[in-house]
């Protein structure tokens, strides 16, 4: 039973690191319909950019709240602006042309930034995984059984990641449906064409979207740096494909339905993890996915949309 | 979407003309294997070129023909190497007795390569079959799931040595043996790509619901053209087990199933030729840019460095073709129609 609940909070805490990130993935592709492939790499940026900051503030200040919160700022806002010349260079010209060659486009984004990073040229940190300096010492928050060795541990950092992770949902929750900036972002969803000759400003518009995405990726990604202790230039590819099954999980382009599919998929992995084997994580995740997709197409809460002739 | 119709076609008798170009490279490649028997560098690069042709051509089918986008090519390619390599491995010490070593083993080869080819074409039936009724970006992350999850089922499973992978294969693999699939693979694309099953794929690829519409059964010419297409992944799979000193799961990640999309991509979505060429100049890239860093700096890191910069690379090449050449190299054209043109327009241009 005690097993059953550690396993539940482990679950919930990477599930809405998954959650976050898949969000990323849900805003570019609801407003775009372009996977972005790329989002999990711009993670991993913002991640090295927490990382640098961290190096920079020193041991004393990157420990008070004020050097977290600037950690935070600088990675997010590195990333967004990441994003925002991502779109303006790589994407933005492909918009007319078929949507594989924006996709391509992003496979060569992820490639260049995830193996760029793994150069020991210069400033770029080479490929070797390094400890994520301790920004939020560990702390037992609640503890059941022996006090020595409990049998259910919830930690701070579990506690706080939940805690940003629900307020940007929430934040963003309300951007998308009840500003005149997520109306016009819907609008630019729904058919990018009108909603120009409706007088909104598509390219601003997409341009913040990818801006907003990219920097609840470094966000997340740092949550997940935090959790898992270490960064290495290739997390962002397999931790952005396994947020990306979340997003598709959830039904693509949906808010809502990219914090459930995180939520799930953090606990179908951990369930995994625990009571089966924890090599077949991986396969586990995919095989949830293909199951989500052969019952409804559309993902949870997707719906399949009938093809015009 | 015209075919271009080869002109001595018409005088082949229809049921030779599937035949009769495998009867005339045969030569051709006996006498490319006895003049490459003592560079085996060039032996080794000739069977990279040839398995990166095969992947490619094979994909072509379902991404150019099809019009469906699948990214896990590398899975099937992974069910070939290691079916093979456990084929290769029991009938190791088994011999022709009435035939040449060298023969024997090639005939071998054969066997483990359509034991390779078989399952994975089981394989991609069985993936295709529920998941081809998904569409575009859906079917992509759904083959790029199967993918993986081969990659992870090979990585536990003892008979396929968990990570660690097989070694020991008998390294039997020929220039004649790798040269024969391809041609055959080409051959199989081309004949493909004029028959009336093409004609579907075409259909389908253009406007899916227009093709179902006019009575083209879409689920089933996308799972036969899935079937044929992971057949060759499979086979080269197989050669490919058969000329690298040993196969592990690390050979067949994402990375290598973007690779062959990038291939098809770059040599244009539906040419066969351009997933030739494409995969020849993507395969001896790395090999040039080595060289040349190697003359850049002897004995510098540099030279080192190539493995690592290959990737970043190879992804901006990516962002700047998709840039100024969506289409790909070729569009859907092939190479004998493009030439021509690009060289009456120099001449023009002159």
């Amino acid at each position: 039973m005690s097993q059953l609940l550690q396993h539940l909070i482990n679950g919930i805490a990477s599930g809405t690191i998954y959650a976050l990130i898949a969000l990323g993935y849900t805003m570019v592709y609801g407003v775009l319909k372009l996977i972005n492939f790329a989002h999990g790499d711009v993670m991993m940026v913002g991640v090295y950019m927490g990382y640098a900051t961290a190096f920079a503030l020193g041991r004393e200040a990157r420990g008070s709240l004020g050097g977290v919160l600037l950690i935070f700022l600088v990675a997010m806002g590195g990333c967004a602006l990441l994003g925002f010349l991502i779109e303006r260079f790589a994407y933005r010209p492909l918009r007319e042309k078929p949507r594989l060659t924006a996709l391509i486009t992003a496979i060569g984004i992820s490639f260049t930034l995830s193996y760029g990073f793994q150069l020991d040229i210069g400033f770029l940190p080479g490929s070797a995984p390094r400890a994520f300096p301790q920004i939020i010492k560990p702390a037992q928050w609640f503890t059941l059984g022996d006090p020595e060795f409990p049998d259910v541990v919830l930690w701070n950092w579990q506690v706080i990641s939940l805690v940003v992770a629900v307020g940007l949902m929430t934040g963003l929750q309300f951007l998308v449906y009840r500003t005149r900036f997520g109306r016009a972002m819907r609008a630019v969803s729904f058919d990018h064409r009108v909603a120009a000759l409706m007088g909104i400003p598509t390219d601003r518009v997409i341009s913040v979207t990818f801006m907003i995405g990219s920097a609840l990726a470094a966000g997340a990604g740092l949550l997940y740096a935090i959790k898992d202790t270490s960064v290495s230039p290739l997390m962002g590819l397999y931790v952005g494909l396994k947020a990306f099954v979340a997003a598709v999980i959830g039904g693509i382009g949906n808010v809502p339905g990219a914090m459930v599919g995180g939520l799930l998929l953090g606990l179908v992995e951990e369930f995994v993890v625990g009571y089966a084997a924890s090599t077949w994580r991986d396969a586990v995740a995919f095989g949830f996915l293909i199951l989500v997709l052969l019952v409804r197409p559309g993902g949870l809460f997707g719906r399949v949309a009938a093809e015009k002739v | 979407m015209e075919t271009a119709a080869v002109p001595t076609a018409s005088r082949v008798p229809a049921s030779l003309r599937g035949i009769l170009p495998v009867v005339l490279a045969l030569p051709v490649l006996f006498v490319a294997e006895w003049a490459l028997r003592d560079a085996p560098f060039a032996v080794y690069l000739l069977s990279v070129i040839g398995v990166n042709i095969i992947l490619a051509v094979s994909l072509n089918i379902v991404n150019g023909m099809t019009g469906q986008f699948s990214i896990g090519h590398a899975g099937f390619m992974a069910v070939g190497a290691y079916l093979a390599g456990i084929t290769s491995l029991t009938l190791k010490d088994v011999a022709i007795s009435f035939l040449p070593v060298a023969v024997s083993d090639q005939v071998f080869l054969l066997v483990s390569l359509l034991v390779a080819g078989l399952c994975a074409a089981l394989a991609g039936f069985l993936v295709g079959l529920p998941s081809l009724r998904l569409r575009g970006d859906y079917l992509a992350i759904v083959t790029l799931g199967f993918g993986e999850i081969i990659r992870v089922a090979v990585t536990n499973t003892q008979a396929f040595g968990r990570a660690l992978g097989l070694s020991g294969i008998p390294q039997t693999s020929s220039v004649a043996m790798v040269g024969f699939w391809v041609f055959l693979s080409v051959l199989v694309a081309r004949r493909i790509a004029g028959s009336s099953h093409g004609r579907s794929l075409w259909a389908i690829r253009e406007d899916e619901v227009a093709a179902e519409a006019m009575g083209v059964n879409t689920t089933g010419y996308k799972v036969r053209a899935f079937v044929v297409s992971s057949f060759f992944a499979g086979v080269a799979g197989g050669l490919f087990a058969h000329f690298v000193p040993i196969i592990n799961p690390g050979s067949f990640t994402f990375v290598k199933s973007m690779e062959i999309v990038v291939m098809v991509v770059l040599g244009g979505l539906g040419s066969t030729t351009g997933a030739i060429v494409a995969a020849v100049v993507l395969t001896l890239l790395p090999e040039g840019l080595r060289s040349l860093f190697g003359a850049l700096a002897p004995e510098g890191n540099l030279a080192q460095q190539v493995d690592q910069i290959r990737m970043p690379v190879y992804g901006l090449l990516l962002v700047v073709l998709m840039l100024a050449r969506p289409q790909g190299l070729f569009g859907t054209r092939e190479l004998w129609e493009v030439v021509p043109r690009w060289l009456t327009r120099r001449r023009k241009g002159m």
